[in-house]
């Protein structure tokens, strides 16, 4: 008997991607170009599937990240929060070709944190009175109203760490963090994409970000493009 | 203080970006909790004296820094609006998950967010243009519901000349009574219910020029 926890890691990008399949819903994490998953990105792409739900805060942008998914006319839906000037969405957006579900941010996290943890739906405040209310129940709970919002589940989730040892635990860097954690906890698969793997104990126990429980391939990508999208410096004195 | 741009208001006097970012920097007490909208109220930021407060970013950052020395940019330490950030000494990072539930929880102090419309009962409309193109919601709709006080920072009236503070939104709202303060170019104003009352005016902005330039009574 072989369990799910062992020999993680893997050496080829298409390895790492082979349980992907048409149809199926990825969670991409990622803010923005920052904290993504660059190559295993690029990897769904060059696997040929198609007809993706795909999960992400803004589904790439500048013609970069999942930006190469929607040009590849492999993306049916697209769920996120923010599409500002991704022109690749827009287009297809508006020619139908692609399903948009806007979600406000948090509830886009805290769904996936839910499915994550076993919560199939929370009541929120976010989005009471908007159009986001529509077509979902309501509830007045001490006074106050709320939107139950139901879990967001994926078949995979894609996602970017800074160091990971070879059991999955996870360190992320900075602000690259983003939904990559929670992602992590969403999907039926996770793939970590790595900068630096290393052993098992080369991250102090409670360095850990997120537990190895979450993570079932990974893939040692040492070099990233980290694309910047405003670039916005001061003079040095 | 600058000049209005359309040619029918060309010589009335303004407040210009900097003056309402200045304006709406004393608004934010020591030791708060802010969170800075994209775009006019991130400027907001750079009238606050140092360790004066802590910046939230939503994207993951509390104690959000100036923008880094040419050459020491980070791709992954970013703002909300995605601009190359620095994090200062006492900073944190954490997913996203967690940083809006220091949002939706109470935790953060006060937004300065940027509006489209803000009507007199404190609803704003901050994330889409009717019939226009749909840039998305963002953290708005969660900063506007969740954090203790929201500011609104916006210029008075469109370019077309249209009022922005109104008696109610006809653009999508983001949230539902929710605005404590307007920040505009004309001056600062409270919404009431009744309308928006008149905290200050810039220098040089009559109260006749104020009212006829909203869309709700002025008290």
């Amino acid at each position: 008997m072989i369990g799910r926890h062992t020999a993680k890691v893997v050496t080829s990008i298409a390895e790492a991607l082979a349980p992907v399949t048409d149809g199926m819903t990825i969670l991409v994490g990622g803010f923005g170009l920052s904290g993504n998953p660059e190559a295993l990105i690029r990897g769904v792409v060059d696997r040929g599937v198609r007809d993706l739900t795909v999960v992400s805060n803004n589904c790439g942008n500048m013609g970069k990240g999942l930006a190469q998914w929607l040009r590849a006319g492999i993306v049916r839906k697209v769920i996120c929060s923010y599409i500002g000037n991704n022109e690749e969405l827009h287009t297809r957006m508006a020619s139908g070709e692609v399903t948009v579900e806007i979600t406000p941010q948090g509830t886009l996290a805290e769904r996936m944190r839910a499915a994550g943890a076993g919560i199939p739906a929370f009541y929120t405040p976010t989005g009471v009175g908007t159009v986001v209310e529509h077509g979902k129940e309501t509830k007045e709970i001490d006074g106050r109203r709320y939107l139950l919002e139901r879990a967001l589940h994926g078949d995979v989730a894609l996602v970017r760490a800074q160091v990971a040892d070879r059991f999955g635990n996870l360190r992320f860097w900075r602000t690259g963090r983003n939904f990559n954690p929670v992602m992590a906890t969403a999907a039926k698969l996770t793939l970590v994409e790595c900068d630096r793997l290393v052993d098992n104990g080369g991250i102090d126990p409670d360095d850990v970000h997120l537990a190895g429980i979450y993570a079932h391939r990974i893939i040692h990508v040492p070099e990233h493009e980290n694309a910047i999208e405003f670039r916005t410096v001061r003079k040095r004195p | 203080m600058t000049m209005q741009s359309p040619s029918s208001t060309a010589s009335l006097p303004v407040w210009s970006t900097e003056d309402m970012a200045r304006r709406a920097a004393r608004e934010i007490p020591e030791g708060a909790i802010v969170n800075l909208g994209i775009g006019l109220p991130t400027q907001v930021g750079d009238y606050l004296p140092e360790g004066h407060a802590w910046l939230h970013s939503e994207n993951g950052l509390l104690g959000t820094g100036p923008f880094p020395y040419e050459g020491d940019e980070d791709p992954s330490l970013i703002n909300a609006g995605k601009q190359t950030v620095t994090v200062v000494a006492g900073g944190s990072t954490f997913d996203s998950a967690s940083s809006f539930a220091m949002i939706r929880g109470g935790h953060v102090d006060l937004a300065i967010l940027g509006a489209m419309q803000v009507s007199a009962t404190g609803d704003l409309a901050n994330w889409a243009v009717p019939k226009g193109k749909v840039m998305g919601i963002g953290g708005a709709m969660d900063l506007a519901f969740g954090c203790r006080r929201v500011i609104a920072m916006m210029q008075h009236v469109t370019k077309k000349h249209e009022h922005k503070l109104v008696r109610a939104c006809d653009y999508p709202l983001t949230a539902a009574r929710v605005v404590a303060l307007v920040i505009t170019d004309l001056g600062v104003f409270e919404p009431t219910g009744e309308g928006f009352r008149v905290v200050e005016l810039a220098p040089g902005v009559t109260r006749e020029r104020a009212a006829a330039s909203t869309g709700a009574p002025l008290l």
